[in-house]
């Protein structure tokens, strides 16, 4: 792809979700598949005209005027304006021509997205669905990077769609902000929807870096969209903007081309993005008023105590005593095993030993690989045969090639 | 799956004067205890903690302030653990910090 492609494919990408969300707003969350045709036919139209033309200088302005013209055309030809949208209007002609015509100011394209996302973040869909409808209509990614994104196939995720749409049709969710007594609880989902579309580009198993990157950029941005309204920019969305900060900072620290990703300990420093590391201190500050604290919170300085490459006693005290009270909150396996770990460094390998042993997570090779490091040196033996049960249980090539490495290198 | 039962451990311990270290070094051992059951899976409620001072009621309208010097160890708190048997709760009481200060832990088998 050149450069000029490249730079048309951002716009469009920007520009779907701008005025998806301002169609939709204006004609009715049933009728979002329209307005995503809408869309992509005043592209088509863009990128025909563009290669006579040139590019016009203000191409946003020319896309929404074309967008307009299109809405109109097709709410009038299939008499949806005029038989659902006008009755609702009992005004004068020309009132109600100006009401009906779509409004592409900032103010309204912004109000717009934030209804959009509170609406798609409706408890009322699977949170799986959820995540690629977030990706196709908030974030405007194409069906081919969704799908690849989630290791499916196109026709999988056309049909998660379908449903999801169904849903909100069936559902009649409206495109608007929740009154004021919801948004406390409706705000929680669209944070935990943020927070899963993060961690699906984080932890993606597709070989697209880009890709990855990208998704992650995205769930930043819609976090950041929460920040710019009183109601919605809570500490806790600050906490999980700052998490989020961190996290991407060490991302191009983790790529190692086609290999696995870098374990932490052998991260190149140099390549961690400082700015991102401050935007993190930043929005960390900010999350700290109020007193409700979150896993948010909680992760996002176990993340902070991790930009920080020293490798201090006081560094790993912090961390296990935040992974202490993450598990109050919020139990996993993975949680736990990352507590036993800050333990190990806290604590010492005799007291992360007995504890780790306590955790029966048998069916995990993260936990075996665990059980394996802390042996090390107490029992080699025991370490082999904790690693040789990693090994067995890990699902890659990779992974397994570097457990073996581990187990050589304890010898004979 | 069986839902596991619970039970309450209800923390008795001395009341001392200890100096800030010597505090901030109990509560991190508190913290490392409780979050080896919590990485087990088995912590059903962080419970509260209780401020040494209070008030007890009695008969005849009797209000006694605290600190209670009748009572050699004064409750400091509780937490409410999952165990599919005594047994199992007792062993996840073992190693609390209260059993070191010279206190206890009672383990109650509780119900809603």
């Amino acid at each position: 792809m050149d450069q000029h492609e490249a730079a048309l494919k951002h716009l469009f990408k920007q520009e779907f979700i701008k005025m998806v969300a301002v169609i939709s707003k204006l004609y009715g969350l049933q009728h979002i598949e329209i307005a995503e045709d809408i869309v992509t036919e005043t592209f088509l139209l863009a990128t025909e005209t563009w290669e006579h033309k040139g590019i016009p200088l203000n191409p946003a302005a020319w896309l929404y005027t074309v967008a307009k013209q299109k809405t109109l055309q097709y709410f009038r030809r299939n008499k949806i304006y005029a038989e659902k949208v006008m009755p609702q209007l009992s005004l004068q002609q020309q009132e109600y021509e100006e009401m009906a015509e779509l409004n592409f100011s900032h103010q309204n394209i912004k109000d717009s997205q934030l209804q959009m996302l509170f609406a798609v973040c409706t408890p009322a869909i699977a949170s799986e669905a959820q995540i690629g409808l977030a990706l196709r209509i908030l974030c405007g990614f194409g069906i081919d990077e969704i799908a690849e994104a989630f290791l499916s196939n196109k026709e999988t995720i056309n049909k998660r769609l379908f449903r999801a749409k169904e849903k909100l049709r069936n559902e009649k969710i409206q495109l608007e902000f929740p009154p004021e007594s919801e948004i406390p609880r409706r705000l929680d989902n669209v944070l935990h929807i943020i927070y899963l579309l993060f961690s699906e580009g984080y932890y993606s198993k597709t070989q697209n870096e880009i890709l990855r990157k990208d998704l992650c950029i995205e769930a930043l941005r819609l976090g950041l969209m929460l920040t710019e309204y009183v109601k919605t920019n809570l500490p806790k969305t600050n906490a999980l903007i700052a998490l989020m900060c961190f996290h991407t900072s060490r991302f191009n620290a983790r790529q190692t081309g086609q290999e696995a990703s870098i374990l932490y300990e052998q991260q190149d420093v140099m390549l961690w993005d400082q700015a991102l590391i401050n935007q993190g201190i930043h929005f960390l500050n900010l999350s700290a008023q109020g007193n409700e604290i979150t896993s948010y919170h909680l992760e996002a300085w176990i993340a902070y105590w991790h930009s920080r490459k020293e490798d201090t006693h006081e560094k790993w005290e912090n961390i296990l005593q935040l992974y202490n009270r993450l598990l109050l909150i919020n139990y996993s396996p993975t949680v736990a095993l990352n507590r036993t770990y800050a333990l190990y460094k806290a604590n010492g390998r005799y007291a992360a030993l007995i504890e780790a042993e306590k955790l029966n997570l048998e069916h995990n090779h993260f936990y075996y690989l665990l059980l394996g490091e802390l042996y090390k040196t107490i029992n080699d033996a025991k370490a082999k045969i904790n690693y040789a049960k990693a090994k067995a249980l890990a699902k890659t090539q990779t992974e397994k090639q570097g457990i073996q490495e581990k187990i050589d290198q304890l010898g004979q | 799956m069986n839902q596991a039962n619970e039970f309450v451990f209800l923390f008795r311990q001395p009341a001392l004067n200890q100096s800030p270290e010597k505090q901030e070094e109990i509560q991190k051992k508190w913290m490392d205890w409780i979050g080896g059951i919590a990485a087990q899976g088995k912590i059903a409620s962080n419970g509260l903690h209780l401020t040494p001072d209070g008030s007890v009621l009695k008969t005849g309208g009797v209000v006694t302030d605290g600190p209670f010097v009748e009572i050699r160890e004064i409750l400091g708190g509780f937490i409410v653990v999952k165990a599919d048997t005594m047994d199992e709760a007792i062993t996840l009481a073992h190693g609390c910090p209260a059993i070191d200060e010279g206190g206890s832990v009672e383990i109650r088998s509780a119900f809603a």
